[in-house]
C-alpha cells in the first residue's frame, strides 16, 4: 500500500470514526440526561432511602438481566454504604449507586477495551453459541482494524452452517479484506492451519478466525473448538492472542454458563456484547466480569460496518438504570391505563 | 449457587423450619421467596414472576399445604401445576387454509434461528402432514441469508423461491405465492429477515407481507436463552403483526428457558414447536408440563421414559430379565445393552433429563465420555466366545492378550471385569426382590457404573 493511500485511508477512517462516535455519544447523551432525570424522579417518588426504594432499584436491575446473586450483593453493599455515609436523602444516593455498579464491574482491575496486538501476526479467534452475531462482528471488527491502518485477513472457520462461508465472504468484499476458505463441511482446524500459513506468507497484521456457533453443552463441538485453538497455538506461539466471546445482549442467565464453558475451553480474553441496539441490556456481563474476570471489549450497536464500539462501563451502567427506570414507568402507566 | 432446582432450594428452606410442628404463614412467605428466586434465575420475566407468585401464594396458604406432612413437596407441586397450566394445557395444531396455498410467516429477532426453523418446519409438514412446501427467501438484508435457505432447501430437496437481494421482500413474497399456486405447492413458508422489534421501518415491511394474503400462521421464533427482554420482544411483534404461535429454539442447550413462560403469559399465544438441535429433523412438538419441570430445574423424566420406550426393544428387555434371574448374563448381553443405551442418544443429554442429575457432585458438569463406551466395546470384542460366557477363565495371560487386542491396558480390562462382576451381583439382589412388573422395562443395570 502506498504511503498516500494509507494516509488517505487513515483520514477517511478517522472522519468516519468521529462520525460514529458522535452518533454513539448522542445516543448516550440522551441516556445520561435520562438517567439523571429518572433518578430525580425516583428521588421525588421516594424522599427517603427506605426499603421500597431499594426494592424498586432491585427490580430495575433484575429486569436488565443482571442476575439475582449480583443484584443481592449490590443491594447489600448499597445498604451498607448508605448506612455508613449516613445517606438519608435519595438525592445523595445517586452517585453511590453508579459508583458501586462500576466498582462491581471493574473489581479493581484496569479497563481493557482494546485489542491486544502481538509483535508480528495477531490472531483473533471469535467464539460463541449459535446466532449471537459472530460473523457480523468479525466483519465490523475487520473494518475497524483496517481503519486503524492494519492489514486484515479473515478465516472462514464455520464450515458447518449453511451459508456461513458465503456470509463471511460478503463481509470480506464489503470491507475489502481477503477471506481464506475451504469447501463447506471441511475440517475447521484445517481451514485455520491454511489461514495462518497464508497470513504469515502475505505478512498481514491481523487474522480474524470465524468459528461455527455451538451450544456450550455439546461436548464434541467444544472438543473441536479446543482443537482449533490448539492448532492456532501450534502454528504461532502465543496465538490466538485474543479470544473474543460473542454474547447476545438478549440472552439471560445462561450467558454465565456460556462464558464459563467457553473460557475453560479457549481461554476467552474478552466479550463482544452484540445486539445492544435493541431493548435488552445484557446485564449479566456485570456478573460475568465479577465472577470470571472477563471484560467486555466491544459492543455491537447495529448491522452496519461501523456499528461496533469500544465498551465504556460508566456509560453502560448509566444505560442500565436510565432505560430500566423508563421502562418501569411506562409499564406502570400501561397497567394504569388498563 | 445459581441454577439449583426449585426442589432443592425448597428442601433447604424446609430443613430450617423442620423442627416446627406446623407451617406458618411466614414460612410460606419464605418458601415463596425461593420460588421467586428460582423463576428469576430461570429467566422468567420479573413482572410475570410477581403475578405468578401472588397466585401461588394464595393456593399455598390453603389448609392442604399447612397441614400436609411435606409442605415443601406440596408447594413444588402447586408451582409446577400452575406453571403447566399457564403454559397452555394442550398442544395446539397447525392451521391449514382451505384455500390454497397455506401461508406461514416466520418472524423474529436476528439470530433466533428463523432460517433453520423454516427448513425444519417444511420437513416436518411434508413428513407428518403430507404437504408440499415452498420455502421463500425473503431475507434480503443479511449477507448470504438467501444462500443459507437455498442450501437448507437442497439438503431437504424442498423447492426454494429466491429472487436475489435486489427486490423488496414484499414483492418476493407476492411472486412466491403466485408461483406456489401455479406449481400446486400447497404450503408457502416465508423466511423473513431478523429485525429488532423497535425498528419501525422493518416492522412495517412485515405488515406489508402480511397484507398480501392473510397468513394462516405467523410464528414468532424465539431463542430459548432469551432473558428478561423476551416479554418486550413478544409483545411488540404480537401488537404489530399479530402472531399465531411461537417456536422456541436452541432448547438442546442447558438454559432453563423461562422465556417460554414470559412469552406465553404476555401474548397468550401457544408455543407450538421447539428446536432441539442443528440437524434438520430436530423440531419437536411442545409439551407444557416438561417445560415447567425444566424451568424449575426438576429434570425431564417424561422425555427420558419416552425415549427409553421408543429405543428399547421390549422383547429383548424380557429376555434380559430372564438372564438376570438365572444369572446367565454374559458379556454378549452387556454389549447389547450398551447398544440400546447408545440408541437413546448422546449420554450427557440423557443424564441431563434425570431429575437432580445436575446436583450430584461431580456430575453437574458431567461430560460423558462416549469414547469410554467405545473402549468397553473394544475390550469385549477382543474376548473369545468362551471368555464372554465364562469370564472366570480370564487369567493374566488372557488379560494381556485382550488388552493388546483392544488397544487398552490391563488395568482397563481389570476394571471392566470388576464392573461386570459387581453388576452381576447387583442383578442377583435385584431379581431376588421381586420387583414390580412395570419397572422392569426401565432397569438398566450397568448404566451407572459406566459413568464412574
Amino acid at each position: 500500500m502506498s504511503f498516500f493511500k494509507k494516509l488517505k485511508d487513515k483520514f477517511a477512517g478517522n472522519a468516519e470514526q468521529e462520525q460514529s462516535t458522535e452518533k454513539y455519544k448522542e445516543g448516550l447523551e440522551k441516556t445520561r440526561t435520562g438517567f439523571t432525570s429518572r433518578i430525580n424522579d425516583l428521588v421525588a417518588k421516594y424522599r427517603k432511602v427506605d426499603e421500597d426504594f431499594f426494592e424498586e432499584l432491585e427490580e430495575v436491575l433484575l429486569q436488565a438481566d443482571v442476575g439475582f446473586e449480583t443484584v443481592l450483593e449490590l443491594m447489600d453493599e448499597l445498604r451498607y454504604e448508605v448506612q455508613r455515609k449516613n445517606v438519608r436523602d435519595t438525592s445523595n444516593v445517586q452517585s453511590v449507586i453508579s459508583e458501586k455498579l462500576v466498582e462491581i464491574y471493574q473489581a479493581g482491575e484496569p479497563e481493557l477495551n482494546e485489542i491486544k496486538f502481538a509483535d508480528g501476526l495477531t490472531v483473533i479467534l471469535m467464539v460463541g453459541v449459535n446466532g449471537v452475531g459472530k460473523t457480523t462482528t468479525i466483519g465490523k471488527l475487520a473494518h475497524r482494524l483496517k481503519n486503524e491502518g492494519k492489514s486484515v485477513m479473515l478465516a472462514a472457520g464455520d464450515t458447518f452452517r449453511a451459508g456461513a462461508i458465503e456470509q463471511l465472504d460478503v463481509w470480506g468484499q464489503r470491507v475489502g479484506v481477503d477471506v481464506i476458505k475451504q469447501a463447506a463441511g471441511s475440517d475447521p482446524a484445517a481451514v485455520m492451519y491454511d489461514a495462518v500459513r497464508s497470513a504469515k506468507s502475505r505478512g498481514v497484521d491481523v487474522l480474524i478466525c470465524d468459528t461455527a456457533g455451538r451450544l456450550q453443552n455439546k461436548v464434541n463441538l467444544m472438543n473441536e473448538l479446543e482443537k482449533v485453538h490448539r492448532v492456532l497455538g501450534r502454528e504461532i506461539p502465543g496465538a490466538p492472542h485474543e479470544v473474543l466471546l460473542a454474547l447476545d445482549a438478549t440472552t439471560g442467565q445462561n450467558a454465565m454458563i456460556q462464558a464459563q464453558t467457553f473460557k475453560e475451553v479457549t481461554e476467552v480474553t474478552g466479550i463482544v456484547l452484540t445486539k445492544l441496539d435493541g431493548t435488552a441490556k445484557g446485564g449479566i456481563v456485570l456478573a460475568i466480569r465479577n465472577k470470571l474476570k472477563i471484560p467486555v471489549k466491544f459492543v455491537g450497536l447495529g448491522e452496519k460496518m461501523d456499528d461496533l464500539q469500544p465498551f465504556d462501563p460508566q456509560k453502560y451502567v448509566y444505560g442500565l438504570f436510565a432505560e430500566g427506570l423508563d421502562k418501569e414507568d411506562k409499564l406502570e402507566e400501561d397497567s394504569a391505563d388498563k | 449457587m445459581a441454577f439449583e432446582g426449585l426442589s432443592e432450594r425448597l428442601q433447604g428452606t424446609m430443613t430450617k423450619i423442620k423442627g416446627k410442628g406446623k407451617v406458618s404463614e411466614a414460612d410460606v412467605k419464605e418458601m415463596m421467596r425461593e420460588v421467586r428466586f428460582a423463576l428469576i434465575e430461570a429467566d422468567v420475566n420479573l413482572k410475570v414472576v410477581k403475578e405468578f407468585v401472588k397466585k401461588v401464594s394464595e393456593r399455598a396458604a390453603g389448609s392442604d399445604v399447612m397441614e400436609s406432612l411435606t409442605p415443601g413437596q406440596q408447594v413444588v407441586k402447586i408451582v409446577k401445576d400452575e406453571l403447566t397450566e399457564l403454559m397452555g394445557g394442550e398442544q395446539s395444531k397447525i392451521e391449514f387454509s382451505t384455500k390454497q396455498p397455506t401461508v406461514i410467516m416466520m418472524v423474529g429477532l436476528q439470530g433466533a434461528g428463523k432460517t433453520t426453523t423454516t427448513g425444519k418446519l417444511a420437513g416436518l409438514l411434508r413428513k407428518k402432514h403430507n404437504r408440499k412446501p415452498l420455502l421463500v427467501a425473503a431475507d434480503v438484508y443479511r449477507p448470504a441469508a438467501v444462500q443459507q435457505l437455498e442450501t437448507v432447501g437442497k439438503q431437504l430437496t424442498i423447492p426454494v423461491f429466491s429472487k436475489g437481494t435486489d427486490i423488496s421482500p414484499v414483492e418476493i413474497a407476492r411472486q412466491a405465492i403466485e408461483h406456489a399456486k401455479a406449481e400446486h405447492l400447497d404450503t408457502v413458508i416465508i423466511d423473513t429477515a431478523g429485525r429488532l422489534h423497535i425498528d419501525d421501518a422493518l416492522m412495517q415491511e412485515l405488515k406489508d407481507i402480511r397484507a398480501l394474503k392473510e397468513p394462516d400462521e405467523i410464528f414468532l421464533v424465539v431463542d430459548a436463552m432469551t432473558g428478561q427482554d423476551a416479554v418486550n420482544v413478544a409483545q411488540s411483534f404480537d401488537e404489530a403483526i399479530g402472531i399465531t404461535g411461537v417456536v422456541l429454539t436452541k432448547l438442546d442447550g442447558d438454559t432453563r428457558g423461562g422465556a417460554a413462560l414470559s412469552i406465553r403469559t404476555v401474548t397468550q399465544k401457544p408455543i407450538k414447536f421447539i428446536g432441539m438441535g442443528e440437524k434438520l429433523d430436530a423440531l419437536d412438538v411442545f409439551h407444557p408440563e416438561r417445560m415447567a419441570s425444566r424451568i424449575l430445574g426438576m429434570g425431564d423424566m417424561l422425555s427420558l421414559i419416552e425415549k427409553a420406550q421408543t429405543s428399547v426393544d421390549e422383547e429383548k428387555a424380557k429376555q434380559l430379565e430372564e438372564k438376570f434371574r438365572t444369572s446367565s448374563f454374559t458379556f454378549d448381553d452387556f454389549l447389547e445393552q450398551l447398544a440400546q443405551v447408545k440408541q437413546m442418544g448422546p449420554l450427557d443429554e440423557i443424564l441431563k433429563m434425570l431429575p437432580g442429575a445436575n446436583k450430584i457432585k461431580g456430575l453437574e458438569n458431567a461430560k460423558v465420555d462416549e469414547s469410554q463406551m467405545g473402549r468397553v466395546e473394544a475390550i469385549i470384542y477382543s474376548m473369545t466366545t468362551q471368555e464372554k460366557t465364562t469370564p472366570e477363565i480370564i487369567n493374566a495371560n488372557r488379560k494381556k492378550r485382550i488388552a493388546r487386542g483392544s488397544g487398552t491396558s490391563i488395568q482397563d480390562v481389570n476394571r471392566l471385569l470388576k464392573q461386570f462382576e459387581d453388576m452381576k451381583k447387583m442383578m442377583k439382589q435385584m431379581s431376588g426382590m421381586n420387583s414390580k412388573k412395570g419397572k422392569k422395562k426401565m432397569s438398566m443395570p450397568g448404566l451407572d457404573s459406566l459413568f464412574k
